[in-house]
């Protein structure tokens, strides 16, 4: 079972390929868009590589929600609305959504997921 | 300009790998204009050689029923240019695929040294709106044919490809 050092120093190496950052730049509270850049099909990319990286599967939508943010049962006037926050919080145990349940505006979701979000789900995947 | 940069494939395995070639010639505009006096084939033009080798095996791979577009390129790197007279191979593979984007590398080499290499991430698009059509279907089986596709590809189980009855 992998340690947490060894599961983030995985995770860097897969950020610093998929979006062409520096080392240092990938620092556990940096975010992933609004700090390393990443664009939407980066998220795939990023997936490609930590499948492979530690030998998981990722289904389509576990890492990063993308169904919930657009649905209309739980989106209302650009804000995830109080099941949109539940259905959020249930699909993503590992992400630190505090800050994003403040303003929980679509478009701050893209600054919420953090280098350690990413850290904490592959925890849950390999039990480390 | 035509946007043709591979001659043909040499070997197309379904959703494993594939082989192309390239000759290099004095004859293309673009060994004239890109650095007057030093005719060479710039890279970025090889990195699209690179991603038609890898769109057409990725496409195939996933019966055309996905718009293949070219995303990102990531680690591209190149050790000499290539000159008219040579003949560049592209040898490209599917390292992952997904229904949304895969993920492949291609390697380019001219006699035994290898010329260049990168990964090269596709988007597939669901055909609809706001993606645009990319080929009319007769003009893609053209391309397809005389990319050679139908004669050299061969399936998972080694059995010659069947051509689209589109």
């Amino acid at each position: 079972m992998p340690s947490r050092d060894e599961i983030f120093e995985k995770v860097r190496t897969a950020l610093v390929d998929a979006l062409g950052v520096d080392e240092d730049e990938v620092s556990p509270t940096a975010t992933m868009v609004g700090d390393l850049g990443a664009e939407s099909i980066d998220f795939l990319d990023i997936v490609f590589r930590l499948e492979k990286a530690f030998g998981i599967k990722i289904p389509r939508g576990e890492l990063f929600p993308e169904d919930v943010l657009s649905s209309t049962e739980y989106v209302a006037d650009g804000k995830l609305n109080a099941a949109g926050l539940a259905a959020l919080k249930a699909r993503m145990p590992f992400a630190d959504l505090a800050k994003f349940e403040a303003d929980p505006s679509v478009q701050n979701f893209a600054n919420t997921l953090t280098v350690e979000d990413m850290v904490r789900y592959v925890q849950s995947k390999v039990g480390g | 300009m035509r946007w043709f940069w591979i001659d043909r494939f040499e070997e197309f395995v379904r959703g494993k790998h594939a082989t192309a070639v390239k000759n290099v010639s004095l004859a293309e505009e673009h060994m004239h204009d890109h650095f007057p006096g030093v005719a060479l084939m710039p890279n970025s033009l090889i990195v699209e050689g690179m991603a038609q080798a890898a769109g057409l095996l990725v496409a195939e791979a996933i019966d055309y029923n996905r718009r293949v577009v070219l995303a990102k390129v990531a680690g591209a790197e190149f050790h000499f240019d290539a000159v008219p007279g040579d003949t560049l191979k592209f040898r490209a593979e599917i390292l992952d695929l997904k229904p949304a984007g895969s993920l492949t590398r291609v390697k380019t080499t001219v006699g035994d040294e290898v010329q260049g290499e990168a990964e090269i991430f596709f988007a597939h698009l669901e055909p609809g709106d706001g993606v645009p059509k990319l080929f009319e279907p007769e003009e893609l089986l053209r391309w397809l044919d005389q990319m050679h596709i139908y004669d050299v590809g061969r399936d998972e189980a080694g059995q010659p490809l069947t051509r689209p009855d589109w």
